[in-house]
């Protein structure tokens, strides 16, 4: 689950930088002498599984993706260097451009829609009672579900004709029949909405954390000093929960920026185009297009963008908690 | 928890939990039946669905109309199994994997002090802000054609198996838990003799039962999840993972929407028997996580 791997970014980067620091000043000179006997070497060794599949799985590929962002690759034919060419392509590129409008458009809507949703959700099963920890637990279960079968149901929930499921449901309140996924006008709403689906329970569990986190004499006064409820959630909750919700916004927008599986099972990016979002544009010119070259480029970008805004965020908290 | 006085301040909300407050908890019973009805309701018309005879997308339900096992064997005609054995194996293949590594990796940066440590640890970290989306492409190539030894993993289950074998997150939450470990168990066995590797496997791994609980389901998730690569390591749809299998099965016109419901079944089941079976590690790995940070 990539939602709950993002969220291990940040949490471990405090720690452990700190915790590496500490280590380094150690004195190393008289050690050294004794590096091969144990006490360098064994540690080592217990890491090395770890740095084999780091280094073949992700570091090779990465420099390689780099080096074929600079060429045009032809299988069989040899490469050609071709410097930032395939870059200045992707940059000018129609369907990359509209694809990035999508991207940033999907990821800012499911972000703050999970968001929204998943405090609602927090304020009403909050609480200790058994039936409520059983509510939690079912509401809980769209994460744990993988995007793809999520995708499937979906699809047949958006069945486009005026008997289909959702369309059913919502002519009871006079609204429809709409094509929801089948139509270039509602399909990225539509794909966006299965992915709030699919997102607030998550963001309602540490919601809740920080709801638990908030002392309660602060609630009983604010009641004492006359606060309606929304007053209390609005000046007391909220500003408690600020450290969470900026968390998970921030995460939820760079993992957003990356969304590839559920446009896939969804719409596959169509209907013309409508829902491309940057990894299915950049999946289709590297398997549909065969331009590793240009596909590499596209990869590389992303990473950019999501290496710059997860350090900037970074650099953010550590300036105003250095306050 | 909670003492009476006090009760209305338990939430934010500030819901009564007194008997005699029906308004507060009749609309809470009512939002919260509605909460369940939106966010397990789809997860159900899957379960009717692949047991109902002919399921039509117009007149989807929780309960199905004509209940058969048809669907099953359709699907069986379709490979069906084939597809839930390659995810089966994936599954269990790269968690003991990752489980193992992240073990081993913490063991190292939580219990010993070495020259380097706080590269390795800027290298792992390194490696989680490296999205698996963005080596996609690069990575295909390398599982094409293995450095060094220049084997192809291509359409193998190892070539999916191997890039999950070790993950940052795992590492770094078994760390975490090992750096709490007191020393004196270490010390005490140190004097009593005991090797490296008998101080790591009866001393230190016994006692991290509770995070490899944490790990061992959120590494089932991340690599039950995974899209991309099963797709990309796959040389022919036979290779396909049942996540990945889905989307082809749906595609061909042969294949009715009950055959896709009951793969869609098959890859859920798992998800929730894991979940529901580690449901508190779970909720406390989310949790924790978020709140160090």
């Amino acid at each position: 689950m990539t939602a709950v791997q993002s969220l291990g970014d940040t949490r471990d980067v405090g720690s452990t930088a700190s915790g590496g620091g500490a280590v380094e000043t150690h004195p190393v000179r008289r050690r050294r002498r004794r590096r091969l006997t144990g006490a360098t070497f064994v540690p080592w060794l217990f890491l090395f599984p770890a740095a084999l599949i780091f280094l073949v799985f992700k570091f090779i590929p990465m420099a390689e993706g780099i080096r074929l962002s600079l060429f045009e690759v032809r299988p069989f034919l040899g490469d050609i260097f071709v410097g930032f060419k395939n870059y200045a392509t992707i940059l000018q590129d129609e369907k990359f451009l509209t694809a990035s409008w999508h991207t940033l458009v999907l990821a800012g809507g499911q972000t703050v829609g999970a968001m929204v949703i998943g405090f609602f959700l927090a304020l009403l099963l909050e609480g200790h009672t058994k039936s409520l920890w059983f509510v939690r637990s079912a509401v809980f279960l769209p994460v744990v579900a993988a995007t793809a079968v999520i995708g499937e149901i979906w699809r047949l929930f958006f069945y486009p004709a005026p008997e289909g499921f959702l369309n059913e449901l919502i002519s009871w309140v006079g609204l429809g029949p709409w094509e929801y996924i089948h139509s270039t006008d509602t399909s990225l709403v539509s794909v966006m909405f299965v992915g709030i689906w699919k997102h607030a329970p998550y963001d309602m569990v540490l919601i809740l954390a920080g709801l638990a986190g908030i002392d309660r004499q602060q609630y009983e006064a604010a009641a004492i000093d006359g606060a309606t409820t929304p007053q209390r959630i609005w000046n007391v909750t909220l500003p408690a929960l600020r450290p969470v919700i900026t968390i998970l916004l921030t995460l939820a927008a760079i993992r957003g920026l990356r969304v590839f599986t559920e446009v896939y099972v969804l719409t596959g990016g169509g209907p013309a185009g409508s829902t491309d979002v940057w990894m299915t544009r950049v999946y289709t010119t590297a398997f549909e297009q065969s331009e590793a070259g240009l596909a590499s480029a596209g990869s590389v970008l992303l990473f950019l963008v999501t290496l710059i805004l997860t350090v900037s965020v970074q650099w953010y908290r550590r300036r105003r908690e250095a306050r | 928890m909670s003492t009476v006085n006090s009760s209305r301040f338990d939430s934010a909300i500030g819901w009564s939990a007194r008997p005699d407050a029906w308004l507060s908890r009749g609309i809470r019973f009512l939002f919260s039946a509605l909460a369940v009805i939106l966010f397990c309701g789809p997860l159900l018309v899957i379960f009717s669905g692949a047991f109902d005879h002919n399921p039509d997308p117009t007149k989807l339900s929780v309960i199905p109309e004509n209940p058969s096992l048809i669907n099953f064997q359709v699907a069986a005609e379709n490979k069906i199994w084939r597809y839930l054995m390659n995810s089966l194996i994936i599954a269990g293949g790269a968690l003991l994997l990752q489980l193992s590594v992240s073990v081993f990796a913490a063991y190292a940066l939580a219990r010993k002090k070495f020259r380097g440590q706080a590269i390795a640890l800027l290298v792992i970290l390194a490696t989680m802000m490296l999205p698996e989306e963005v080596i996609a492409i690069p990575l295909s190539l390398v599982i094409g054609d293995l450095p060094l030894v220049h084997v192809s993993l291509k359409g193998t289950l190892l070539g999916v198996i191997l890039p999950l074998g070790a993950w940052g997150f795992s590492i770094f939450v078994m760390t975490e838990f090992m750096k709490e470990i007191p020393n004196e168990l270490e010390e005490a066995a140190k004097v009593d003799g005991a090797g490296e590797l008998r101080l790591f496997a009866q001393i230190i791994l016994p006692l991290c039962k509770p995070a490899l609980g944490v790990i061992a389901v959120f590494g089932f998730n991340m690599i039950w999840e995974q899209y991309l690569l099963p797709l990309i390591v796959a040389a022919d749809p036979s290779d396909y993972t049942l996540t990945v299998a889905l989307l082809a099965l749906r595609s061909d016109d042969m294949v009715g929407t009950g055959i896709v419901l009951a793969g869609a079944l098959l890859a859920l089941v798992p998800s929730l028997v894991v979940y529901l079976s580690l449901q508190k590690s779970f909720l406390r790995g989310i949790t924790t996580g978020a709140i160090k940070g």
